[in-house]
């Protein structure tokens, strides 16, 4: 019945960290140049200071326009969707809720797919993603919101018949799709692919993710105590209806900028915050920050190997279940804590 | 004082849930909400609470409107104590007594040495201290309730609200919580709670009231109220008031007895 003491979480999230950056030099490493540790490292310190150049052009365009953004983006792309899984399943009293619970996916799916059958440029991909990714949620909000008195499972239904209209919607487009260029395109994004990634990208993510995890962090003790259920948090003295429009929303512009970015990828946001929990237990300001960073450094590791496998490009949200079903059951199998 | 005078609820303005209730609780005072199943008591915490809003009437502290309060400065006055249920996730008792301290945390602000120190006293005070670190969902239904109960007196308000604190409880646990629910009154505390066991009205509480179909029945002194033809009234069922008698100790006690026949 005791559990081991978790009295170290500074440790364990200071070495998560360390883990993370340690990881994130040696990404560089992965790819179709192969380039050695010192010139890597020089490449980027000649970005802030006088370094002699001994290396073809051609290589630091891999390390700085290829690699790095890619790197980068798979990290907050990861970390954002990881944390916004772990505040869903926190504010829903759910460990079954993924952050496309309110359709965010769903929409985005279409917005992009609507771009792509009428041969639009990849920023307006981008940008429908984003839009119709947030006018999916909104609905999902606002339907709730008339309807459903309030209550946070209203919000979880609303978000599934949301969600299974713009999947209509999808297969609608998918029917109607270009079968030699437009549907091998729309197939592909919807399973998420970190290849386009740009420093532009970058970024764009930087503020979305910094600005909603601000906001999860200063509201985390309100969202902890959600996890008692709605009525035992307002009678606790949380503002549940502010609560739930701070997670919503935050959550919602962290997973349609990453979606938009980079497509759907699954997976992570629902297992990750599991993951998570083993090691720092449920409470949301430890299990949010944990989230982070073990979001962060898998969807690397999984982008690494799609990377380092020459010839084929791996679809992501396809191999994040493919490497992380084994990984998390092998997991579940080592921590007496189990799955609760 | 927690004064609530003529309140009234519905869902549907056809079916009245509670219809003029009125009572009053100060310091010190334990009372005890009887009332069969469906009856609206489990409503009429709400109400005072705050989850469901009021149809007409008002609940006052000390004169001043409870519903027009903010649900943190509520929280301040005072708190819930649920059924025990189970929770979603894996935290740890001590965790899930930390949570009554959000109302009093700064925006952003990180949990404090003082916290930790009410979570503590709070967890020493019902003997609960060394289950710490035990999970919340592995704990018997007796353990969850005195975590229930340590998490309300960490929020640190006088007045408790408590749902059937006494239910799914054996016998040892059941006077444990009484024992619990009378120290703290002695402390200063009020005490508002509900119960299907009329007996713990004798064993407990300094007062009653009697609900049925949603109005006041009764309200007064356990011994006046709690009597043969009230409770087969209350119960629509016979119940027999009678005296048990503890010879070793020199004691009586009056308990209540549903009879078959």
């Amino acid at each position: 019945m005791k559990i081991k003491s978790n009295d170290s979480f500074t440790v364990k999230i200071v070495t998560l960290a360390c883990f993370t950056i340690a990881l994130f030099f040696m990404s560089f490493l992965v790819g179709r140049y192969s380039i050695s540790p010192k010139t890597v490292i020089d490449i980027i310190l000649s970005q802030f200071f006088d370094i002699q150049k001994y290396w073809e052009e051609t290589l630091a365009t891999v390390v700085l326009q290829v690699r790095l953004p890619r790197i980068v983006l798979a990290i907050l792309v990861g970390g954002s969707l990881s944390v916004s899984g772990a505040s869903y399943q926190t504010l829903f009293k759910n460990p079954m809720v993924s952050p496309d619970i309110l359709g965010v996916s769903a929409g985005a799916g279409f917005g992009a797919a609507l771009a792509m059958i009428n041969n639009a440029k990849w920023w307006s991909v981008q940008m429908l993603a984003f839009v119709f990714g947030m006018v999916a949620v909104i609905s999902a909000y606002l339907i709730a919101y008339a309807f459903g008195r309030q209550a946070i499972t209203v919000l979880i239904l609303a978000g599934i018949v949301v969600s299974s209209l713009f999947q209509s919607l999808l297969s609608i487009l998918k029917t109607w799709a270009d079968v030699e260029n437009a549907l091998p395109a729309i197939t592909f994004w919807l399973m998420g692919s970190l290849g386009k990634g740009t420093n532009k990208d970058v970024l764009i993510m930087l503020p979305a993710l910094s600005f909603s995890l601000l906001l999860i962090f200063i509201y985390r003790n309100q969202i902890n105590a959600l996890a008692a259920g709605e009525d035992e948090a307002r009678t606790m003295g949380v503002n549940v209806s502010l609560v739930k429009l701070i997670v919503v929303s935050s959550s919602t512009l962290m997973t349609v900028t990453s979606v938009s970015i980079c497509g759907i990828v699954g997976w992570v946001g629902m297992v990750v915050p599991h993951i998570a929990r083993m090691l720092t237990g449920a409470n949301f300001s430890k299990l949010s920050a944990a989230s982070f960073f073990i979001g962060g450094m898998f969807l690397l590791v999984i982008d690494n190997i799609i990377r380092g496998v020459k010839g084929v490009e791996l679809p992501l949200g396809v191999l994040t279940a493919l490497v992380g079903t084994p990984v998390f059951v092998f997991l579940l199998s080592k921590v007496k804590k189990g799955w609760s | 004082m927690l004064s609530v005078k003529g309140l009234s609820y519905y869902y549907h303005p056809d079916r009245i849930v509670l219809k003029d209730i009125s009572l009053e609780l100060a310091g010190h005072d334990i009372l005890c909400l009887l009332g069969p199943n469906g009856t609206g008591k489990t409503t009429l915490l709400r109400c005072l609470l705050s989850l469901n809003k009021i149809k007409c009437g008002s609940i006052e502290i000390d004169g001043r409107d409870l519903t027009k309060l903010s649900a943190g400065k509520r929280a301040e006055i005072m708190a819930y104590v649920p059924q025990a249920t189970t929770m979603a996730f894996p935290y740890e008792a001590r965790e899930v007594v930390l949570m009554g301290r959000v109302a009093h945390l700064t925006a952003g602000g990180r949990t404090t040495r003082k916290d930790q120190k009410l979570v503590d006293e709070a967890m020493e005070q019902l003997g609960i201290l060394q289950m710490s670190r035990y999970l919340f969902n592995e704990m018997s239904g007796g353990e969850k309730q005195m975590v229930l109960v340590a998490r309300a007196l960490a929020q640190q308000a006088r007045i408790l609200i408590m749902d059937e604190p006494t239910a799914n409880l054996d016998y040892c646990n059941q006077i444990k919580m009484l024992k619990v629910i009378k120290t703290l009154s002695e402390n200063g505390y009020s005490i508002l709670m509900t119960s299907h066991f009329p007996d713990h009205a004798f064993l407990a509480c300094n007062r009653t009231i009697l609900m049925r179909d949603g109005v006041i029945m009764a309200q007064g002194l356990p011994d006046e109220i709690v009597t043969t033809e009230n409770l087969s009234k209350l119960y629509s069922t016979q119940v027999c008031v009678t005296e048990a008698r503890l010879d070793s100790r020199d004691m009586v006690t009056k308990v209540c007895i549903p009879v078959m026949y």
